[in-house]
């Protein structure tokens, strides 16, 4: 063994370089081992964009497609239902949708791009059950009003273009996904003209 | 036992415990509770180890390490891989594909199996040259049989989950292996596979003690091979005691470190330095300079031409079609090479497991008093030297498609390979041995 000194400065410079690149090592290793949790190829391919034909959608009808494993409702609304809408806004907790719940696009009166068709996921945004369309009998749940969807985990109610009523657990409107009228009778969701 | 009174002095000479910090009143409660720096102290910060330890005593650790690459890589493949014979081809393909860095994630899996066995063989080989299992540390070696034997069937059964070409047939081959054994054999592959052929049944099974049995029992197995090295010390390459009777080594002779009492106070300790720092960091120069070994086969080659996963495997296990060539993974090669030399099933299946057999009998086929290679008779030197060259052929035998040459090839070298340990028997009796030092050389 040689019977040098001993440097000290030396040698705590050589421990703490050789913990610095063995950390930025393992650090390194890990990135593999997190980024695998990752939604993987074939998981983003099936949250790819679904095309919704609506040629077939009476007035007052609800579809639902899958879309990212989520329910996603198209709904073809009568004017009467559109009229409705605007007697309780007052009841409303974000009735022009200032909450980013929807893209710029649908940010209007209506939360959709053409007025009588309401595309949107109906998941509640409490704790993410699919709440009930109450076609003609949601009355009972909020008087004065016909028709509207209600949550039946923790009663959470909105009104026919997804806005949440006061006074319930859920706290912001329902998700508007982003979607593309492709033709007259054509919806594709998921994409907004190269945004998805 | 010490008193606690005495462990608490000891940890105050080598930690900064009596500093009275916030960490060492949280290592006193530890210490309280659970013996952390009693342990760490008699097993890493104050173990005497030869201070001559080489090259070749740095694949324990590197074996440690392959292990732990292994289990935590195999737990990241289990949640993709589905064990199923409908699902498990495509789900590889799948890990392969879609799943992000799951081609490293398999690569590194598939080249850390052949990386065990090429550090085990050189830790073996180790043993072996430095004639580290003989007394007293045949129960060390026979742990570190067991683990080889844990590992060979931890490779094999983890072969059979990729349910390709390969997997399907190789399976095949070994299970029929015990339809050799008389009058049960046949029921016994039966019993094995769990049907009339493999099948999702045998994959279920084989995946079930690939994932949980054969790790668990592979971890138990190296801690109990390293208590046992622990108690009975490292030999090293001059192959001589660094314990000696206590008394018997003069002040001035003794290492100016500080090992734990329980060394200390039965045996002298003469010619060692602590594990920590000393031998971790050679180790960690070791894994630095296998990690890029290692890195450089999973990133640039780790099909390895065909020797770590083998082309056939890229097709999906077909039952009514074995390919046109089949052999095990390299690390099988060896011992397949002597199955295939014998001409007769029984006989071949029972000289395979008798090569392996031979191997754990070492301590006591090996006669002599002299350990190292360094002090032994030119006898034994090229007894050694036949040995390796041996069981090269052999690992070339069991890789080729069988030509009368190989066949004939394998005949020999599976009469040499049994000749090293019948040899040894024979001159280790009464070997002429040099002189041994009295003290550790460089």
């Amino acid at each position: 063994m040689s019977n040098a000194p001993v440097d000290n400065s030396r040698r705590r410079f050589l421990t703490i370089a050789t913990s610095v690149v063995g950390g930025v090592g393992a650090a390194g290793a890990a990135v593999p081992f997190i980024a695998s949790w990752n939604p993987s190829e074939r998981a983003k391919s099936a949250g790819a964009p679904v095309e919704v034909d609506i040629s077939k959608l009476e007035p007052g009808q609800l579809i639902r497609v899958e879309w990212r494993g989520k329910p996603v409702w198209v709904i073809y609304r009568t004017p009467k239902m559109l009229e409705q809408m605007k007697q309780h806004e007052d009841q409303l907790r974000d009735p022009n949708s200032d909450e980013a719940q929807q893209l710029e696009s649908a940010k209007n009166s209506y939360r959709s791009k053409r007025e009588e068709i309401f595309v949107a996921v109906g998941i509640c945004t409490h704790l993410g059950c699919s709440p009930t369309f109450m076609n003609g009998g949601f009355g009972e749940k909020v008087e004065g009003t016909a028709d509207g969807f209600f949550c039946p985990c923790h009663g959470s109610k909105f009104d026919m273009a997804g806005r949440v009523f006061q006074n319930v657990p859920a706290p912001l409107n329902l998700e508007i996904p982003p979607y593309v009228f492709l033709d007259d009778t054509t919806i594709l969701v998921g994409e907004e003209e190269g945004v998805a | 036992m010490t008193s606690k009174y005495e462990e608490q002095t000891t940890m105050g000479d080598n930690t900064e415990a009596k500093s009275g910090g916030v960490v060492s009143s949280v290592v006193n409660w530890i210490d309280d509770r659970i013996p952390m720096t009693r342990v760490w102290n008699m097993h890493i910060a104050q173990y005497p180890a030869p201070k001559n330890f080489n090259f070749w005593y740095l694949f324990g650790s590197l074996a440690i390490l392959v292990l732990v690459n292994q289990i935590v890589t195999g737990i990241w493949l289990t949640m993709n891989f589905v064990p199923s014979a409908e699902g498990a081809f495509a789900s590889v393909e799948y890990i392969m594909r879609d799943v992000e860095y799951g081609w490293l994630l398999r690569y590194l899996h598939s080249t850390g199996a052949s990386a065990f066995f090429v550090v085990v063989y050189l830790h073996m080989f180790r043993g072996m040259i430095y004639g580290s299992y003989q007394k007293p540390r045949e129960l060390l070696w026979l742990f570190g049989m067991l683990i080889f034997l844990a590992l060979m069937a931890e490779a094999f059964m983890g072969y059979l989950l990729p349910w390709g070409q390969m997997s399907f047939w190789g399976a095949q081959v070994i299970i029929s292996l015990f339809g050799a054994i008389p009058v049960i054999g046949e029921d016994l592959t039966q019993w094995i596979r769990g049907d009339y052929v493999i099948s999702g049944a045998t994959l279920n099974r084989f995946f079930a003690l690939h994932v949980i049995a054969l790790p668990l029992v592979l971890v138990i197995l190296v801690f109990l091979h390293i208590v046992a090295l622990h108690e009975v010390g490292s030999n090293n390459p001059d192959g001589i005691e660094i314990k000696r009777k206590k008394g018997s080594v003069a002040e001035e002779d003794k290492p100016k470190f500080k090992f734990h009492e329980y060394y200390t106070n039965k045996k002298d300790v003469v010619d060692a330095i602590p594990f920590h720092p000393y031998y971790t960091v050679k180790d960690v120069l070791g894994v630095a300079g296998f990690l890029i070994l290692f890195c450089w086969v999973v990133f640039f080659m780790p099909e390895m031409n065909g020797f770590f996963l083998e082309a056939p495997n890229f097709e999906a296990a077909n039952p009514l079609k074995t390919p046109e060539h089949i052999f095990p993974v390299w690390y099988f090669t060896p011992f397949y090479a002597i199955l295939r030399a014998i001409p007769d099933k029984l006989a071949g299946v029972v000289a395979m497991g008798a090569s392996i057999v031979m191997l754990a009998l070492l301590p006591w086929l090996d006669r002599g008093k002299v350990r190292s290679i360094r002090y032994r008779s030119i006898w034994h030197k090229l007894n050694i030297a036949q040995f390796v060259v041996t069981f090269l052929i052999l690992g070339w035998a069991g890789a080729t498609p069988q030509t009368v040459f190989s066949t004939i090839l394998s005949q020999i070298c599976t009469v040499t390979y049994f000749m090293f340990f019948v040899l040894l028997y024979v001159y280790s009796k009464n070997e002429v041995t040099k002189p041994l030092p009295t003290r550790l050389t460089k």
